[in-house]
């Protein structure tokens, strides 16, 4: 029974493996050369925000994941039961009305958690023309591309 | 496959040799230096550099530095019931010429609310969600997170962990 399925497993997926190792290897290839992991310039996980801000004058927003991480779990900001942060860059409706109301960043940068809205150059700190978009080894199904 | 070890196994040594550890925000290619805000922030490496190291993303294990004190990250703002954690390994078998990966619920659990995953991209039950390696690097199933804020792809042996044959005797014992 055991070596049955063993075998099954072991034939049909090792066939897909040598298969898939040629393409991950022209996949990884440009990653590997041209982002080695800590070489990219900006921190890992880095969010640049600049849906709207450009447009009305304001530099991008910088969001670090490294220094609220080191604060907070990730599900503080992303359950459907805390923040609610969908875990997808730019898809989250984020203006200074709805952040003057409590939602998104402020539900926590209300003079209270953490410092308040007031504080326009700490959180409007990017150069302008970047798009919005997140630093990483590669990005995920957000605006971002390898 | 053996390209790709190679690939693997090289290009954290690289990096270490040739980059700085963590760019200083002034010169990151995203904060503007010319702005009041950039130089009241906090620079990266004043924090990162005393935490457990590893040679990718943040240059952090961010795990370890939990477990081990370095960090208390709180898991809860808004006090909405209790914060569900599980203990249970996942051995994800379909990975071909590489090892078996080894999913654990436990650290995920402690990061992560169950409805980050389930139901979706992860149906709850083992086997029930076909994924594979391009799907992933492409930014789906794992690579939603690795990739993007944890630990990214190029760190096959963090996942892909387990020897087939230990794989074996690990499932004839959870049969029994
Ligand atoms: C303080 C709040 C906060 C915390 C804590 C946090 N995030 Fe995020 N996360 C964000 C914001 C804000 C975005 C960008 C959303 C947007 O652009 O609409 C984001 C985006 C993401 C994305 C999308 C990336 C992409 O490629 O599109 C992922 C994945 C993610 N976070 C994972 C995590 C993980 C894993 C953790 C814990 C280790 C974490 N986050 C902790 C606020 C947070
Ligand atoms: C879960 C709570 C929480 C949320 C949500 C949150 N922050 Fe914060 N943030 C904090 C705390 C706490 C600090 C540290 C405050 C202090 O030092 O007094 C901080 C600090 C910062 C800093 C300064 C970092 C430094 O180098 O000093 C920036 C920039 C920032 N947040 C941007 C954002 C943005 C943009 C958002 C929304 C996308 C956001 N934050 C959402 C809690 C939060
Ligand atoms: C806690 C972080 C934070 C602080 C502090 C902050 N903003 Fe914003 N702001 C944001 C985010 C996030 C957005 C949406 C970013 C985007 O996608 O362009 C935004 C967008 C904007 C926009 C464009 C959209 C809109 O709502 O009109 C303007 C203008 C703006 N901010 C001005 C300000 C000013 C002025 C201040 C200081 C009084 C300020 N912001 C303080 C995070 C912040
Ligand atoms: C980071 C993602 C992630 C998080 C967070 C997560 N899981 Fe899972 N879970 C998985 C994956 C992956 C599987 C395997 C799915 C598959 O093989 O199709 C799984 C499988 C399961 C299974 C099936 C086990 C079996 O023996 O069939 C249960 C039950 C489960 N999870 C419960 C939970 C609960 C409860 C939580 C929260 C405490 C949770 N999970 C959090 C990713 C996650
Ligand atoms: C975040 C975890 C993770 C990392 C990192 C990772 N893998 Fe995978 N890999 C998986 C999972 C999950 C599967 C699917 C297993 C299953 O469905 O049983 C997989 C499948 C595979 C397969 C099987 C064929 C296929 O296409 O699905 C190969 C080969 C493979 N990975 C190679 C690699 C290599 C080489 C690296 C490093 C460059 C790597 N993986 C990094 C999680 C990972
Ligand atoms: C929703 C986000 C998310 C998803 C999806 C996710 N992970 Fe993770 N994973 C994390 C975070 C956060 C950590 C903590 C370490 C870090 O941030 O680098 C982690 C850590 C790990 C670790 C490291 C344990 C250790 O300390 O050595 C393994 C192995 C791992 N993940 C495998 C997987 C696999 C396999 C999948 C897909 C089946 C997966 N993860 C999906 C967020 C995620």
């Amino acid at each position: 029974m055991t070596t049955t399925s063993r075998s099954v497993i072991s034939s049909g997926a090792e066939r897909a493996g040598r298969r898939w190792s040629r393409r991950l290897a022209v996949l990884l290839l440009p990653l590997a050369v041209a982002l080695p992991p800590g070489t990219a310039d900006a921190e890992y996980a880095d969010v640049v925000l600049n849906r709207l801000s450009e447009a009305a004058d304001m530099a991008p927003v910088i969001f670090p994941h490294w220094f609220h991480r080191v604060r907070f779990r990730c599900k503080v900001c992303h359950s459907d039961s805390e923040l609610g942060f969908k875990m997808r860059v730019g898809a989250n409706p984020m203006d200074m009305q709805r952040l003057q109301e409590g939602e998104y960043c402020g539900a926590c940068h209300n003079g209270q958690i953490a410092w308040g809205l007031e504080n326009c150059e700490l959180c409007h700190s990017g150069k302008m023309g970047l798009p919005t978009h997140i630093k990483g080894g590669h990005e995920t199904s957000g605006p971002g591309r390898w | 496959m053996v390209l790709l070890a190679g690939l693997a196994m090289t290009s954290p040594a690289v990096a270490q040799e040739a980059a700085p550890k963590h760019k200083p925000l002034a010169e990151d290619g995203l904060h503007d230096p010319d702005l009041p805000g950039v130089h009241m922030l906090q620079e990266p490496g004043d924090v990162l550099g005393h935490l457990p190291a590893t040679t990718s993303g943040n240059l952090v294990d961010w795990n370890k530095a939990v477990r081990d004190g370095y960090i208390e990250p709180r898991a809860t703002l808004l006090d909405r019931g209790e914060v569900k954690t599980l203990d249970l390994d996942i051995y994800l078998p379909n990975t071909g010429d590489a090892k078996v990966v080894r999913f654990p619920h436990l650290e995920h659990s402690e990061w992560l609310d169950c409805n980050n995953c389930h139901p979706v991209p992860f149906a709850e039950e083992v086997g029930a969600t076909p994924m594979s390696m391009l799907e992933i690097l492409m930014g789906e199933y794992c690579g939603i997170c690795h990739g993007a804020v944890a630990f990214p792809l190029t760190e096959c042996s963090r996942c892909h962990s387990v020897d087939y044959d230990d794989y074996l005797k690990i499932r004839d014992q959870q049969r029994r």
